[in-house]
């Protein structure tokens, strides 16, 4: 399982990066997803999996006996992946007025020279 | 020492967000309700200070649960310090933005949108907690994108797809950054990580993990060769944003990187090598960018990525005194750079435009409000006694007696281009007699008489703060003195988390 993770974790990376470098604005945007994703798998990797052993704590004792699975890092996931939501509804949005003002998909188009207002 | 004081600054913003938030397209109501938010931030913050000072850090415990395993909110006398010039700047910019934006602006909720932003900011400052720390950063750029876009017009939303794209990617570095601290301490709580990372053996992993971190808020704050979002996304939004970016947005960078390298990853040889490269190469780049730059926004922009260099090198240096000066110069500069964006805006309300070759002439039509500019200036440039000046002797003496001349060089150069390029504006904008066939929309003589003042102060009482700053340096200099030690030795910050049970 960890294995399969790590090369997951390790696709998700290195596709994310190659898009971002991309000149297209969808493929810097799919980019930026796959890194997200990439990252909350790996945090949910790097809390140890440990499988059929709930953090709950047997009746019989004060404190935790065996090791247990880490609930934590789904926490944080969860945070993440909520957070990226936004930033992608957001990021989607924003590159769909681009292309419509700029009528292009291209980065290197977005030089506009111009003056700004107050 | 449990506080919930600590919170109050949050809340005061949260709430005043959402009473704004109930006055949707009243934006009369709205612009009295930031003011007065802003205010009574600014009151809570200076009260939060001053027990600071008197009882030393406060921490507060989210939902009473103990330190290491709830969310806890610090107060130590950097993060209160950051607070109170946060409030500060925030006054400022909330006066400036109620009579400079265009209500079109206001109508699709700049004020609510701006408040979350600061109360962003304070809670980045306040949090013990890693985790919390990212989900405040994101708090700050998800309202930072918005503000920036609001409006609509075609260079602002070029500009943000520039600033949107390196700042998620910097919250990817970071977030990758917690997860494999996570993984090796077990621990989000940053004064219970500082504890536990001293026993990890594999010290590889520990620096790889800091280079994460490093990375994340390099591109935050801007420093060489992850800076270039910043000149090109900083002009286009109006002033009153840019003013709130330019002064806060890259210090919390700054102000991240001296709290996670002073008490997690304590800085190596290694750190301390990529810093100073990373700080003098900043320093020149920002310099040579800002000599080319005809727009006076443009201009501005790139001496904030040349100033930066200045706090990056004294982190990198990492003593007492190099600790000083950077903190120091933090308390400056967010004060400087707010102002010179105000200025920037006011510039435009009295000409109708930021390129230097059409401007010129202001300091024979307004001639009080030109030396209002000039001693903001001065103080930017570093001209004794104002605020600009001391930090650089803590730097420039700190990089002597370190032997880091290259520093102390790229500290020489910068501070002479900050020179050249204020001196070079003032006199094509101030002093220049204005190009003849350009007919000058002079936005500013038509306003209102009281409309005219409440431009105008907030860029007096900035630069009144600037003023303090620089003539009661000895005050300043016992509060940063406080915070390098607090910085240096983290000992009394890790207490005042985990109790005394660790020792």
């Amino acid at each position: 399982m960890e294995l399969l993770l790590v090369i997951v974790i390790g696709l998700l990376y290195s596709g994310g990066v190659y898009l971002i470098l991309r000149r297209s604005m969808v493929k810097l945007l799919l980019g930026i997803m796959l890194l997200g994703n990439g990252t909350n798998i790996l945090i949910f990797l790097l809390g140890k999996i440990t499988k059929g052993s709930p953090p709950v704590i047997n009746e019989a004792y004060k404190v935790f006996q065996d090791i247990y699975a880490d609930p934590i890092p789904q926490a944080l996931i969860l945070t993440a992946i909520v957070i990226s939501f936004a930033l992608t509804s957001f990021a989607i949005v924003l590159l769909k007025r681009v292309y419509a003002l700029v009528d292009s998909d291209d980065l290197d188009d977005l030089n506009t020279p111009e003056e700004e207002e107050l | 020492m449990i506080d919930n004081h600590i919170l109050a600054p949050v809340f005061v913003q949260l709430f005043t967000a959402i009473a704004q938030l109930m006055f949707w397209r009243k934006t009369v109501t709205q612009r009295f309700l930031s003011v007065g938010g802003s205010i009574i931030g600014l009151l809570v913050a200076i009260r939060l200070f001053s027990r600071t000072q008197s009882e030393g850090i406060l921490t507060m415990n989210a939902a009473n649960w103990d330190a290491p395993f709830g969310i806890v909110f610090v107060a130590d006398t950097l993060s209160v310090t950051l607070v109170l010039l946060t409030s500060i700047a925030g006054v400022a910019v909330s006066i400036f933005s109620s009579v400079s934006l265009s209500r079109q602006r206001m109508l699709y909720g700049y004020f609510p949108i701006f408040h979350f932003l600061i109360m962003g900011l304070y809670g980045a400052f306040l949090t013990g907690d890693i985790f919390n720390l990212y989900v405040y950063f994101e708090v700050i750029i998800i309202s930072s994108f918005v503000l920036m876009t609001l409006g609509g017009r075609k260079a602002q939303l070029e500009g943000a797809v520039k600033y949107m794209a390196m700042n998620i990617l910097a919250s990817m570095f970071f977030l990758t950054g917690i997860g494999i601290l996570y993984g090796i301490t077990g621990s989000l709580n940053m004064a219970d990580v500082a504890m536990k990372i001293q026993l990890v053996q594999n010290k590889t992993l520990v620096g790889i993990t800091s280079c994460f971190f490093i990375i994340g808020f390099g591109i935050k704050s801007a420093v060489f060769p992850l800076y270039y979002w910043l000149p090109s996304s900083y002009h286009t939004p109006p002033s009153a944003v840019a003013a709130t970016f330019g002064g806060l947005l890259t210090k919390v960078g700054i102000y991240a990187m001296i709290r996670v390298l002073s008490l997690i990853f304590i800085p190596d040889d290694f750190t301390k090598t990529l810093l100073m490269v990373i700080a003098v190469l900043t320093i020149v780049t920002g310099a040579f960018g800002a000599l080319i730059k005809t727009n006076v926004r443009r201009l501005f922009s790139y001496l904030i990525v040349c100033h930066i260099g200045f706090m990056v090198g004294g982190i990198a240096m990492f003593t007492k005194v190099a600790l000083m000066g950077t903190v120091f110069y933090l308390i400056h500069d967010i004060v400087v750079k707010t102002t010179m964006f105000l200025i920037a805006g006011l510039i435009r309300q009295l000409r109708g435009t930021l390129e230097m070759e059409k401007l010129g002439g202001l300091y024979r039509d307004y001639p009080k409000v030109s030396l209002l500019i000039a001693v903001v200036l001065f103080s930017l440039v570093g001209i004794p006694p104002l605020s600009g000046f001391w930090p650089k002797i803590f730097l420039f003496q700190d990089s002597f007696s370190q032997q880091q001349y290259f520093f102390a060089a790229a500290l020489l150069f910068g501070s002479f281009v900050t020179l050249f390029v204020i001196a070079r504006m003032w006199s094509k904008v101030f002093w220049k007699n204005p190009p003849e066939e350009e007919n000058v929309e002079d936005r500013f003589a038509p306003m209102q008489p009281y409309k005219k003042l409440l431009m105008l102060l907030p860029i007096a009482f900035l630069c009144g703060v600037t003023l303090y700053i620089g003539l009661n340096a000895e005050a300043i200099v016992n509060v940063t003195d406080k915070i390098s030690n607090q910085l240096i030795d983290n000992s009394s910050y890790i207490k005042a988390v985990l109790g005394e049970k660790t020792n």
